[in-house]
């Protein structure tokens, strides 16, 4: 009997793998398990090893373990290519050969021995019988091509799983059923049905079972990029403009999907620099307005940003992060844009930054941003990264069931436009300190109202919007501009449930800080940290513009040293918690990740120990000493 | 109904309500063709009687991005070539506004190109004026895409190796129903021409030729235009690309040497605007979105209902 089941499905990229895990994932939600997906792809339309994690436990699971315990190697059926001998020869079995490193002790190998050939692995009986591994070749390919078509092998490998595990098919079945139809829905039953009454017939050497759980409500399976999406919606955004990029794609075409459907508008445009420049326009209009986009794309953006920050044009923008610089790793994760975000574009700056730490955090802070961008009259910017944009887990149905929020934030009628300061020209004082306002925040009017002409422009300017250079206004117009921030602070913190998420025992001698998506898999270590014996709480950050600084502070000041998981080789979170509070530099170890995998919870018990005790490093992780040492 | 009521109201407009009530100083040369823009956006807007409070004049940086700082209406001074992705969305957001587009040689034909080739040839329901004065202004004088061939100043001192880009045939192969050429120094012409442009259901151009006495004093601008529509020795069909392109090419080879032809060059009535081609394809609201924000009685639909395929 085992506590989880973490599958593994490989293959070649375009050969299913990302639909076939996810109806997967969802068959096993809606059986009563908690699941939690990862996915590992190159940037390449078709082949190229790939993978995707299904985890899953009767109890909560917020983040990828490690290794895992079930591989279902597919072969990587475009791994050959007629017309291009340069291609680099035989490479159908990574699937199987680039996955066993991970690969727990006792685990499951099924392997489509029509695609793969494991005599090409060197050593793999070898490493089989180190690592008491349960070796299954089974041809998939054989009997997708019997009963239907060569590309349904992975509804085999599905009904392969399900035999070996002892898991009830009625789950997968009737998911296929909601998905498909006629022939194709006919032939994959089929297919699912006859690979799992093979298997069954077979004799098992392993003793891993599916295990078995039981939601109290319905279950939704949702993304970091579906969550993002549905915020944005819940708190009346119906404007998107936006240009490809991975992984920002994935919350781009999702809101082009919805939209048109809810009477928005979606609109892909000819670069970054228009996208988001097309929001501040929409916004300023009178609409609730969004853009995004990942690490190059947001570096085009810096224009607009700025731009909207000078005219105190409230919008969204969405960054979803890759490793970088440049192009980067444009499939990888990395935290490494922190910095960008927060000061790119000329100027002091007046933004806000969320960095939600899971899928449910992306829902909630991207309606926050949304909220405190109108109320507020400034950029928010929602920070995550390609982790959380392609991470699938279970939610509770109700938490959804929420109002929409189409409030546009202070804005006048026109009858208080009659009524409100106009400038001897004859406009609008729109960017006048109302003195009744101790939010800093100057009501606006939308083109088109009576009564509420204004400019808006990127130039300094006076409360009616005329340019100016005068140093007076200059000073009074940009410091309260500046001042929203504290504001906002202030609004935060009195916001019900924390942007910040404790973890661990409260008195605990150790912390562990971190930011954005590594939450889940540092809450993870804490947990097995203090299993193991040690004093260990960690707080996750996602306020990171105004930072949390009062959160941060008390949680360092309650340890005795603290350790800043982050991907990036710079520490940039904790620079920026340095620069923000400007104490603790010698309390602070960092433990930073920036091969394109996101961390282990191994890997943060084995950074905490080897810095809290004194071991040697852990190899895919570098360790920068604390300052002041 | 309108959410907002200065859109749509028919009445007699007085030029002078395009006015600030108080006169900015405007920043301006003495002479500077500037000034012939702004007077002829205020008489054609008064021409339409568009109330100033539906009017939102989006410009780019530069001395021809001020033009919003002195015509009174909404007004967004964006950044230095962005205005028209800027104007795109508030039209989107806002098909009742009456969204005016401004910016200069270097501005839009130079760093916001890309923009103007995008907004020409998706066809948005708005016009684009570019004050062309083949010179940087406002940075004290130095070579703009428009520039003729040769054309020496501190950055390019040798003289520029570069051809002048050709606005209008860019703005016809792109894609943009309506291109016009003007000058300040023909006011009556810029304002019909501009009449006819703020009315056309689509994307229209104007590069309206603005002289600059400070910084270019060489370029041909005081000459006599001839107006194509005026003389004989043009006839063409305004709606005909083909002979629209070769009248296009005589002007754009003329402004560096020989008479400068003005006027309208193409205009196509019947493609629809691309608002009106979403709203066809369902991907727009029949209903102004910034409306729906005012409405108390709109239903907001939620993301819960959305949930189903995720089950």
């Amino acid at each position: 009997m085992t506590e989880e089941i973490v599958w593994r499905i490989a293959g070649g990229s375009g050969d299913g793998i990302d639909s076939t895990s996810q109806n997967f994932a969802k068959a096993l939600m809606r059986s009563g398990l908690d699941v939690f997906t990862h996915r590992h792809y190159p940037s390449r339309i078709r082949g190229g090893h790939t993978y995707v994690e299904v985890r899953a436990g009767p109890d909560d699971v917020a983040s990828r373990g490690d290794g895992y315990n079930f591989l279902l190697a597919l072969g990587d059926s475009f791994a050959r290519n007629p017309q291009e001998d340069a291609y680099y020869g035989n490479e159908e079995a990574k699937p199987l050969a680039e996955n066993l490193d991970e690969l727990r002790e006792g685990g499951v190998i099924v392997y489509d021995e029509g695609l793969i050939d494991p005599e090409e692995i060197p050593d793999f009986e070898e490493r089989v019988e180190e690592n008491d591994w349960n070796v299954y070749p089974l041809d998939l390919r054989g009997m997708a091509r019997e009963k239907g078509r060569e590309v349904m092998r992975n509804t085999a490998g599905v009904g392969a799983t399900a035999a070996l595990l002892d898991y009830d098919l009625e789950h997968v079945e009737d998911l296929m059923e909601d998905a498909m139809s006629g022939e194709v829905l006919e032939a994959n039953l089929e297919i699912l049905e006859a690979a799992y009454q093979q298997v069954k017939e077979m004799e098992f050497s392993h003793d891993l079972r599916m295990p078995t759980g039981d939601h109290d409500e319905e279950q939704v399976l949702l993304s970091g990029s579906n969550a993002i999406a549905f915020g944005a919606l819940d708190e009346g955004c119906r404007f998107i403009s936006g240009y490809p990029m991975t992984p920002w794609t994935e919350v781009f075409t999702l809101m082009s999907k919805y939209l048109p459907e809810m009477g928005g508008v979606s609109e892909q445009v000819e670069d970054e620099i228009a996208a988001a420049a097309l929001a501040l326009g929409a916004s300023h209009a009178g609409v609730k307005a969004m853009s995004g986009s990942s690490g190059g794309g947001f570096a085009l953006m810096s224009e607009p940003l700025g731009l909207a920050e000078m005219t105190e044009t409230p919008v969204v923008l969405i960054e979803a992060m890759r490793a970088g610089p440049s192009t980067g790793m444009p499939t990888k994760p990395e935290q490494s844009d922190l910095e960008h975000v927060l000061y790119t574009s000329q100027g002091d700056s007046s933004r806000v930054v969320f960095a939600p730490g899971n899928v449910m955090e992306a829902y909630e802070q991207t309606r926050e941003a949304f909220r405190i961008a109108y109320e507020y009259q400034l950029p928010a910017i929602v920070l995550y990264d390609q982790k959380l944009s392609g991470e699938l887990r279970n939610v509770d149905e109700s938490f959804f069931d929420r109002e929409p929020n189409p409030d546009l934030g202070e804005t006048l009628t026109e009858e208080e436009l009659a009524e409100a300061a106009h400038h001897a020209s004859g406009k609008f004082q729109r960017f006048q300190h109302d003195p009744d306002n101790d939010k800093g925040v100057s009501p606006r009017s939308i083109p088109g109202q009576k009564g509420g002409k204004f400019l808006a422009t990127g130039n300094e300017h006076t409360p009616e919007g005329h340019i100016s250079e005068d140093p007076d206004n200059r000073v009074a117009q940009l410091e309260r501009r500046l001042g929203k921030l504290d504001t906002i602070r202030d609004d935060l913190d009195e916001q019900e449930g924390s942007h910040q998420s404790y973890h661990g025992p409260e008195d605990a001698d150790y912390g562990i800080l971190t930011f954005g998506s590594q939450q889940g898999t540092v809450e993870e270590a804490v947990d097995r940290l203090n299993e193991a014996g040690h004093s260990v709480k960690s707080l996750g950050v996602s306020g990171v513009m105004p930072l949390a600084e009062a959160e941060i502070t008390e949680f360092l000041e309650s340890v005795d040293e603290a350790l800043v998981v982050e991907m990036t080789a710079s520490a940039q979170f904790r620079g920026l918690v340095q620069k923000e509070i400007g104490r603790f530099g010698p309390k602070m170890n960092s433990l930073l990740k920036y091969n394109g995998n996101p961390f282990e919870p191994h890997e943060i018990v084995e950074g905490f120990e080897t810095i809290i005790e004194g071991s040697e490093p852990a190899p895919t992780t570098r360790f920068v000493p604390a300052a002041g040492d | 109904m309108s959410a907002f009521n200065a859109i749509g109201e028919d009445r007699e407009v007085e030029r002078d309500e395009y006015t600030p009530g108080i006169e900015p100083q405007a920043t301006w040369c003495p002479g500077c063709g500037d000034f012939g823009v702004l007077k002829a956006l205020k008489g054609a807007m008064a021409d339409l009687g568009k109330d100033p409070e539906e009017i939102l004049l989006v410009t780019g940086i530069g001395c021809s991005g001020k033009l919003s700082s002195y015509f009174d209406s909404y007004g967004f001074h964006t950044i230095h070539g962005r205005a028209l992705p800027i104007a795109r969305a508030a039209k989107l957001a806002n098909p009742e506004l009456e969204v005016i587009a401004a910016g200069g040689d270097g501005d839009g034909y130079g760093i916001g190109g890309n923009h103007f080739m995008h907004t020409a040839r998706e066809n948005h329901d708005f016009t684009y004026i570019v004050f062309n004065n083949e010179i940087f202004g406002l940075t004290k004088g130095q070579t703009s895409p428009t520039s003729p061939k040769g054309h020496k100043s501190k950055t390019q001192p040798h003289g520029s190796a570069k051809s002048p880009i050709r606005p209008l045939t860019t703005a016809l192969t792109a894609g943009a129903t309506y291109a016009a050429r003007t000058a300040a120094v023909n006011p009556n012409q810029a304002q019909e021409i501009l009449v006819e442009a703020i009315e056309h259901d689509g994307f229209s151009h104007i590069d309206f030729l603005t002289q600059c006495p400070t910084w270019n004093k060489d370029a041909k601008q005081y000459v006599p235009y001839v107006d194509v529509q005026q003389s004989d020795d043009y006839d063409f069909d305004v709606s005909d690309r083909r002979e629209a392109a070769d009248m296009m090419q005589k002007t754009e080879e003329a402004l560096y040497e020989g008479e400068v032809l003005t006027g309208r060059f193409y205009h196509e009535a019947d493609r629809p605007s691309y608002g009106q081609e979403k709203r066809e394809l369902g991907e727009m609201p029949d209903e102004p979105l910034a409306e729906r924000y005012h409405d108390d009685d709109y239903e907001w639909e939620r993301s819960y209902d959305l949930l189903d395929p995720h089950k």
